[in-house]
């Protein structure tokens, strides 16, 4: 089937959605080790290339650590490139993972999110993904295959825009989203390549033999380091505003953006807000127009941008609202909540007007379900404890 | 701020790197036996600092950069070059 604007729409299964997303971005070199639930990933692009789709060197290494180590190899030669994997995959990758930030590459990764053991589970959840968001990566987390795989052209724009240079992980939850099949609109490979224009002759340094080039060299001096350091800290400050400008280029091309940082559902006017991150949030939304037909004034927030955190983004929208209220599907252990409570913790305490009511919920773990019922239990306790009456400040939902 | 680097990252071009005396790490150094030296090379190809340089008639080590490893002196077929400790 084709769209009005002579686009493909098919139904694809997040996994696939991911695969026309890299499909377009036309990387030079892909290598994926199969994980459930990331495997059908790795399929399809191998299907691609052989099918002669797609002009990219295939590489089927022997384990994650190779799959990204080699990446890095093809990054730091100046390829376009591109991995994904899932849970354990992802901690067998760690190493790897810290290099290539370190490093400055701008390699995409997918992450069709899965538990971390243990207990041992194949099942979703965000807690692979989570656990490495100060590994100094960009990393964005999808509600729908449409935005998988428009996150995924996006990343590229993203990382190797010359002021950035970061690697950019594309974070979904595995089952949920990895295996579900929704409506897909597919850009034109004309769109998605004047969409990627202004990176494709972006120069950065990389190894060749007409320019030899000193990379990562072991014995470096403290002040040097700390040099690269703030560096690395600066480029991820840039990059929030950098990420909404690209949303914006995105829109005037597609027709559609997804609100750059962050997506603001019916927020305007809403005095209690919640805020999630990943799939459950379309869920979330229906309760939310559900809760506005019976007259309340609540509203969603939709973190896609979860390092850098979008912190003046959210304080612009947070500013004067009454109570808010944080899903978390992971666990920050020594917290005793989830982290995207966390961070919103330390940040509102920047506001001049503290909000008044600031919980968490932390629900959908170990592959459980975010249901309909579960978010309106949360905004019923977000109102209650505006009325005055006592919550505690974090809810395992599911134990309570 | 005051930057060291234009680069971003860890890279550097070849002509304007920053140069570490690795050398100051070591706590033996080698020395060649000059008459024993016949010139074979071994020490060069197995140095991991790269820094064996070839003399007339011998190799010997660039101190700068040698770490005092003793790979040179284990792989040398004619015995020619013995660790020395640096206090002695």
């Amino acid at each position: 089937m084709e769209s009005k604007e002579g686009r493909q729409v098919m139904v694809l299964e997040g996994n696939l959605a991911a695969a026309y997303g890299v499909l377009l971005s036309k990387p030079d070199v892909i290598s994926c080790f199969p994980i459930t639930p990331q495997s059908s990933l790795g399929e399809a692009l191998s299907r691609f290339v052989a099918d002669g789709l797609l002009d990219a060197e295939m590489i089927e290494p022997e384990g994650e650590n190779s799959a990204l180590s080699l990446l890095i190899g093809a990054s730091v030669a100046g390829g376009r490139t591109f991995t994904s994997t899932s849970s354990q995959g992802l901690s067998f990758m760690y190493d790897a993972y810290l290099f290539t930030a370190g490093s400055r590459l701008p390699i995409v990764m997918a992450i069709a999110m899965r538990e971390q053991v243990a207990p041992h589970g194949v099942i979703a959840g965000q807690q692979d993904a989570i656990l490495v968001k100060d590994g100094g990566w960009i990393q964005f987390y999808a509600e729908s295959c449409q935005e998988i795989l428009d996150s995924i052209i996006m990343a590229y724009r993203l990382a190797e825009d010359p002021e950035i240079l970061l690697p950019v992980n594309i974070c979904y939850e595995g089952f949920y989203l990895s295996y579900q099949s929704q409506r897909v609109e597919i850009l034109r490979q004309d769109e998605v390549d004047r969409f990627l224009a202004p990176v494709a002759k972006s120069e950065r340094p990389r190894l060749c033999l007409e320019n030899p080039m000193v990379f990562s060299s072991y014995t470096i001096p403290g002040e040097l380091y700390t040099e690269y350091r703030y560096k690395h800290c600066a480029a991820l400050q840039r990059a929030r505003e950098k990420c909404d400008e690209i949303d914006r280029e995105f829109e005037s091309i597609s027709g559609y953006g997804y609100g750059g940082q962050i997506e603001e559902y019916k927020t305007e006017d809403a005095e209690v807000v919640i805020v999630t991150m990943g799939s459950g949030t379309g869920t979330a939304k229906g309760v939310i127009d559900t809760k506005r037909d019976e007259g309340l004034k609540v509203g969603l927030i939709k973190i896609r941008m979860f390092r850098p955190f979008p912190e003046e983004r959210l304080l612009q929208v947070l500013n004067r609202k009454k109570a808010i209220g944080v899903i978390d599907r992971n666990v920050f252990y020594a917290g005793f909540c989830g982290h995207v409570f966390f961070e919103m913790k330390s940040l509102l305490s920047e506001l001049e007007q503290p909000i008044p009511v600031l919980l968490n919920f932390v629900a959908g773990l170990g592959g459980s379900d975010i249901t309909p019922q579960s978010v309106e239990r949360v905004i019923d306790t977000t109102y209650s404890a505006l009325d005055g009456k006592t919550v505690k400040p974090v809810t395992w939902l599911s134990l309570e | 701020m005051r930057f060291r680097t234009d680069y971003e990252g860890p890279w550097g071009s070849c002509s304007e790197r920053i140069d570490v005396k690795t050398g100051e790490w070591r706590f033996q150094r080698p020395v060649t036996k000059v008459a024993k030296c016949r010139e074979c090379g071994w020490c060069y190809v197995y140095c991991p600092s790269g820094c064996r340089e070839l003399k007339e008639g011998y190799f010997s080590a660039n101190l700068d950069y040698c770490k005092g490893c003793g790979v040179c002196a284990r792989v040398c077929p004619a015995k020619a070059i013995m660790l020395v400790r640096e206090e002695d």
